[in-house]
């Protein structure tokens, strides 16, 4: 009986999210022009910014947490306003920006293996 | 046992085999609740894409990292010399505004055909469609040039010698990602224009039945394009 009943309101649960997603699935990514133009706009700014650091010539680790910077703020900006990414429920969010951060670890394994061919090289050039 | 491993806990018999494995993967189920197949699809093959662009940039590091030669200053191997004046990156810097450029018309695109308004949508991406055959006409001038002055992918006169490979590699694949995209728009504008997604008309590969959301799918890909972009610009030109 208890078992029933558990089951019973699993199946509302399941009716529940059935309509939901009904009413959602006719929902499609519309967004005020105003929108876009300003982000178009910002693309444009920071663009420009990070073509001034090669421009005007920094080095470092200026110039490298610069260039850092500017890309993370466009392509953030892409992602979430004109690949409608902000709008999106955080199930997708999730499957599609978490499995990059594999990516990321494989960056700093292969950072420390370019490290050490590095130091190899020295050590056999050098005589 | 029975009703916990099926999601109705009807007790009808089940088919085996292939039909079984087909049955049993479309049950209903769906992760993506206000998504349709089509957009989740194409996410996914972008996600893949990833990874593909993200290994490349990632033995580009690890060949630049690990090289004891100096490696070829972008910035002067890519400037340009206008009226004597020596420009550093004018030619990438004109490709990126030219992308960003495209990405813009894309998303206004996007936009007025969910408005229905399928003439702008159309002539929208037009626009973005030849915007990216500048990017890739731009490109192959730049190839032009780099190979004219000697660049191979095996060797070059500035330094170190993965500097082409990795060039030739990055870019390239790039840029084919961006002429196939020139492609698959002009085809969805012939759409738009014609009013296929108006009248339902089916479409000529797959035998369906076309929906404005077909746009949106597109400008996923071409706006990926460009996210490609902007990290090639970062790593491979300005670092």
């Amino acid at each position: 009986m208890a078992e029933a009943t558990v089951h019973g309101s699993g199946q509302q649960l399941r009716d529940k999210h059935a309509s939901a997603a009904v009413i959602q699935a006719d929902a499609h990514q519309e967004h005020p022009i105003k929108l876009y133009l300003v982000v178009w706009g910002w693309l444009f700014v920071l663009s420009a910014c990070s073509y001034l650091v090669d421009y005007i010539g920094l080095q470092g680790y200026l110039r490298w947490s610069l260039i850092l910077l500017f890309m993370i703020l466009k392509a953030g900006l892409i992602v979430a306003v004109f690949m409608h990414m902000a709008w999106e429920r955080l199930a997708m969010v999730c499957a599609i920006l978490l499995p990059p951060i594999a990516v990321l670890v494989f960056v700093a394994i292969m950072v420390f293996e370019s490290d050490y061919t590095a130091l190899t090289r020295m050590n056999f050039f050098s005589g | 046992m029975a009703e916990t491993t099926t999601n109705f806990g009807i007790s009808e018999a089940q088919p085996d085999g292939w039909r079984g494995i087909a049955a049993d993967w479309s049950s209903d189920q769906r992760a993506f609740k206000n998504v349709s197949w089509g957009k989740a699809m194409m996410w996914i093959f972008l996600l893949s894409d990833t990874f593909i662009f993200g290994c490349f940039l990632l033995s580009y590091m690890t060949a630049r990292m690990s090289t004891t030669v100096p490696w070829p200053n972008p910035s002067e191997v890519f400037g340009l010399h206008v009226a004597g004046v020596s420009v550093p990156l004018l030619l990438i810097a004109i490709m990126t505004f030219v992308l960003i450029s495209s990405s813009g018309t894309m998303a206004m695109a996007v936009n007025y055909g969910y408005r229905r308004d399928r003439r702008k949508a159309a002539i929208l991406m037009l626009l973005t469609a030849a915007l990216g055959a500048t990017f890739v006409g731009v490109q192959a001038f730049e190839w032009t040039k780099l190979i004219m002055e000697g660049v191979r992918p095996w060797g070059n006169p500035w330094g170190a010698e993965q500097f082409g490979a990795s060039f030739f590699m990055i870019t390239g694949f790039h840029g084919t990602h961006v002429t196939f995209g020139v492609i698959f728009l002009l085809i969805i504008a012939r759409k738009v224009w014609r009013g296929d997604y108006d009248v339902g008309r089916r479409g000529f590969f797959t035998s369906r039945r076309g929906r404005y959301e077909s746009v949106e799918i597109m400008g996923l890909y071409w706006h990926f394009v460009d996210l490609v972009w902007v990290f090639i610009f970062a790593f491979f030109y300005l670092w």
